[in-house]
């Protein structure tokens, strides 16, 4: 199952490897994991998506990440409604007039914006949910040659009256 | 405001946070602090032989105190030699503060001399660390570590400092703080109400009750409600191996030590009972054995502190999050408000069924003409201190005689590295037991293969007359590793046997203790009352006894907590 765990945690140096660490040591799994100072830069919030087997891991999962002394607060976001959004920045080899075409009109189809061009290189920067970043990247993949690509990981909040403050 | 140097501020700190005993060994990056404690007449330090003894007999100094261990060295290899002793005492819920000396911040990153990242070395085994940057934040890190050490799940807590931090010629404004909050940290101490009513109702409702009661209870002081609690229900108590001494070994409601080498009576209690309620234990492999088939009819109620203990392994029906003192005083209150009473002719019922497992007597051993066996070692050794040792002991086979045949009385009386279990911790966790305890006996219970993983402290109990006993069962071997290769190995003994045991007598005579050779069970007695009579010294006491015996109980692998070998020949109905 895929969650996406929301943490609240204190700004310092040495917290991001101890929430990394806690990972690897437990054999927990990170899909991705986002981290950034909140509008409080004492605080940091992170996002980190995992995929567990089962509720018992996932619900293990985020006691551990409770019990680190830096975390403030820890929550789940996939079993209530929520915005979960990725940034993808892609670069593509185009050729040929009616290549470069395509790689336009699939970008506009997606609402993606070109932020970058040479004569042969599109770079493409896309926000959305992750299965819609990859429905783009496997139909950009039919029509243009990929040849970077960079995804921000999943930045994720509840929707309506639930937050994660201090 | 008073000024103090970085090196001084360490060394306030600790003495302002009541700290009167600290071990450690100097270096390069920690000169500045070691200054400061020459001058320094309210902090005793003792000079260990290497930085693991250190580590543990600042943890063995907490376990028996009930203090905050803390432990001084240097950067580099002094503060890598203490991750075994942190990661021991991480696994055991001990409370410590190591401080580790840094190479100066302008260095850090570029491999200078003795560089080691001790905070990303230590991390997997600490609850927390710090790093100084400035002397200004010593104080504040300092109280830091000892609040978060001490409360919650207790556990070790890493300082960083940085030479340059230390510097005697920078001179800052030191106070000592107050008190410390920290927003992202509130360990829960008393049980949710609705919880506590659940609990008792079950507790009172159940036909086969056990309390199965672990070090937690310890570390909460919870022994006198644990008494009363069982006391008052008539309730059967089993400890763990870090639990012994929460509740009476003597006591006729205690069934024994129960897991992989618990008693025949306290592993057939658990498999059999209808409501298991764990009091700071937390379920561990050597418990439970096979999850899969754990104790199958029983409900299980479970309080601990730690929340992530709850649940990890057997999923509890009643969780209770809380220390175990304060939420059984919440239930006692509870049963004395609402006269709450348990059905005596089911509990009645239940004693019996537990007394006829008794009567198996499954600690009975057959003893020899030719060789002194272990168990006979342990219970003269309890003969001889009436009981009232406190006992070390290191990894092996004795172990768990120790644990089965030395029923303690009271806790912070037995000393073991039950979690990791650590070879080797044995002798300086005597020595921290010792020092914090100078009246009491102390004695060693070792093996021939862990004595010597920290011998050198020998030198140390030289240096500082610290008198503890050492009482070595040698069976040269090793002999629990030689166990399970006669058990499930074939017999082959994989490098399992020692070929070069040394003199242990002269090797004590060489640090100016007193050896004593025992090959007899007629010099056993004799030896033993007079390492105890000879207060004054260090006595090692190194009785040879039988190699080819196996310790049982033991519980077959994959099988039901039930399910047991009880003897060379004997194994319950699989
Ligand atoms: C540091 C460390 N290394 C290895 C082990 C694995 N181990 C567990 S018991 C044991 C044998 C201990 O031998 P000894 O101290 O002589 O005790 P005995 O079992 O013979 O009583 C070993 C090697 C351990 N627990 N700790
Ligand atoms: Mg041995």
């Amino acid at each position: 199952m895929r969650r996406i765990i929301s943490v609240l945690i204190e700004n310092e140096s040495g917290s991001l490897a101890r929430v990394v660490g806690l990972f690897a040591q437990r054999g927990y799994n990170i899909e991705s994991l986002t981290v950034s100072p909140t509008n409080d830069n004492t605080l940091s919030r992170m996002t980190i998506t995992t995929d567990v087997v089962d509720n018992a891991t996932l619900e293990q999962m985020m006691k551990q990440l409770h019990k680190l002394v830096d975390v403030l607060r820890v929550s789940e976001l996939t079993q209530t409604p929520h915005v979960e959004r990725e940034l993808l920045l892609l670069k593509v080899r185009t050729v040929g007039p009616e290549a470069r075409e395509e790689v336009k009109r699939t970008s506009d189809i997606y609402r993606g914006q070109i932020v970058d061009i040479t004569q042969n290189l599109y770079t493409i920067q896309l926000t959305g949910a992750g299965s819609k970043l990859d429905a783009f990247v496997a139909t950009m993949d039919e029509c243009s040659e990929i040849v970077e690509i960079v995804r921000s990981g999943v930045c994720g909040i509840a929707r309506g009256d639930k937050s994660l403050r201090a | 405001m008073e000024m103090l140097s970085g090196a001084e501020m360490v060394v306030r700190s600790l003495q302002d946070e009541g700290i009167e005993h600290i071990f450690g060994y100097p270096g390069g990056s920690v000169l500045d602090i070691y200054d400061a404690i020459f001058q320094s007449d309210e902090i005793e330090h003792f000079l260990v032989r290497h930085e693991q003894a250190a580590v543990h007999m600042a943890d063995a100094y907490s376990r028996s105190t009930g203090k905050v261990g803390c432990v001084l060295v240097t950067a580099g290899p002094g503060a890598t030699n203490c991750i075994t002793g942190i990661a021991t005492a991480y696994m055991d819920s001990i409370p410590l503060v190591v401080l580790s000396g840094q190479v100066p911040t302008f260095w850090i990153g570029d491999d200078a001399f003795q560089e080691t990242d001790m905070i990303g070395v230590s991390r997997p085994v600490v609850k927390h660390s710090f790093s100084c940057r400035t002397a200004e934040d010593i104080p504040k890190a300092i109280k830091k570590a000892f609040y978060i050490a001490s409360t919650g799940r207790p556990g070790p807590v890493v300082i960083d400092l940085p030479k340059d931090v230390q510097n005697p010629l920078n001179k800052f404004p030191y106070e000592y703080p107050e008190s410390v909050s920290l927003r992202s940290y509130n360990p829960t101490l008393s049980g949710h109400k609705g919880q506590i009513k659940r609990a008792v109702s079950a507790l009172v409702g159940a036909k086969k009750p056990v309390l199965y009661v672990g070090g937690g209870a310890i570390i909460a002081n919870a022994s006198k409600q644990v008494l009363q609690l069982a006391e008052k229900l008539n309730l059967p108590v089993t400890n763990t191996l870090m639990g012994l001494g929460a509740f009476p070994g003597e006591h006729e409601q205690f069934i024994g030590m129960l897991g992989m080498h618990g008693t025949y009576e306290a592993n057939k209690s658990m498999h059999n009972a209808d409501l298991i309620f764990a009091c700071g234990a937390r379920f561990d492999d050597r418990v439970t054995n096979n999850v899969d088939k754990f104790c199958p009819n029983a409900k299980i109620m479970h309080i601990d502190i730690d929340p992530t203990s709850i649940s990890k392994n057997i999923h509890a029906d009643l969780p209770i999050v809380g220390s175990v003192e304060v939420v059984l005083q919440q239930m006692l209150d509870l049963i004395d408000e609402t006269n709450a009473m348990n059905d005596s002719n089911d509990i009645n019922a239940w004693w019996d069924q537990i007394n006829e497992w008794r009567a198996k007597d499954c600690l009975a051993y057959k003893t020899c003409d030719t060789h002194i066996k272990p168990q006979q070692v342990i219970e003269c050794l309890y003969k001889v201190t009436k009981g009232d040792a406190i006992v070390t002991s290191d990894v092996g086979q004795h172990q768990m005689v120790a644990a089965q045949y030395y029923p303690f009385k009271e806790p912070r009386q037995w000393i073991n590295s039950g979690g990791a279990g650590t070879m080797g911790f044995g002798l300086p966790a005597a020595m921290g037991c010792k020092i914090a305890h100078p009246d009491r006996p102390v004695v060693c219970v070792t093996g021939d293969g862990s004595i010597q993983m920290n011998i050198q402290e020998l030198s140390t109990c030289m240096q500082y007359n610290i008198p503890v006993v050492i009482l070595l069962l040698n069976n040269r071997s090793l002999g629990m590793v030689k166990q399970w290769q006669k058990m499930f190995y074939g017999g082959r003994q994989s490098h399992s046997y020692m070929d070069s045991v040394p003199d242990f007598v002269k090797l004590s005579e060489a640090y100016n203790h007193i050896g004593i050779k025992v090959d007899t069970i007629d010099e056993l007695e004799p030896a033993l009352t007079r390492a105890f009579e000879l207060k004054e010294r260090v006595v090692f006491v190194d009785v040879a006894i039988d190699p080819e015996e196996h310790v049982y109980p033991m519980q077959v692998k994959f099988g039901s907590m039930e399910d047991m070998y009880l003897s060379k020949t004997e194994q319950t109905d699989a």
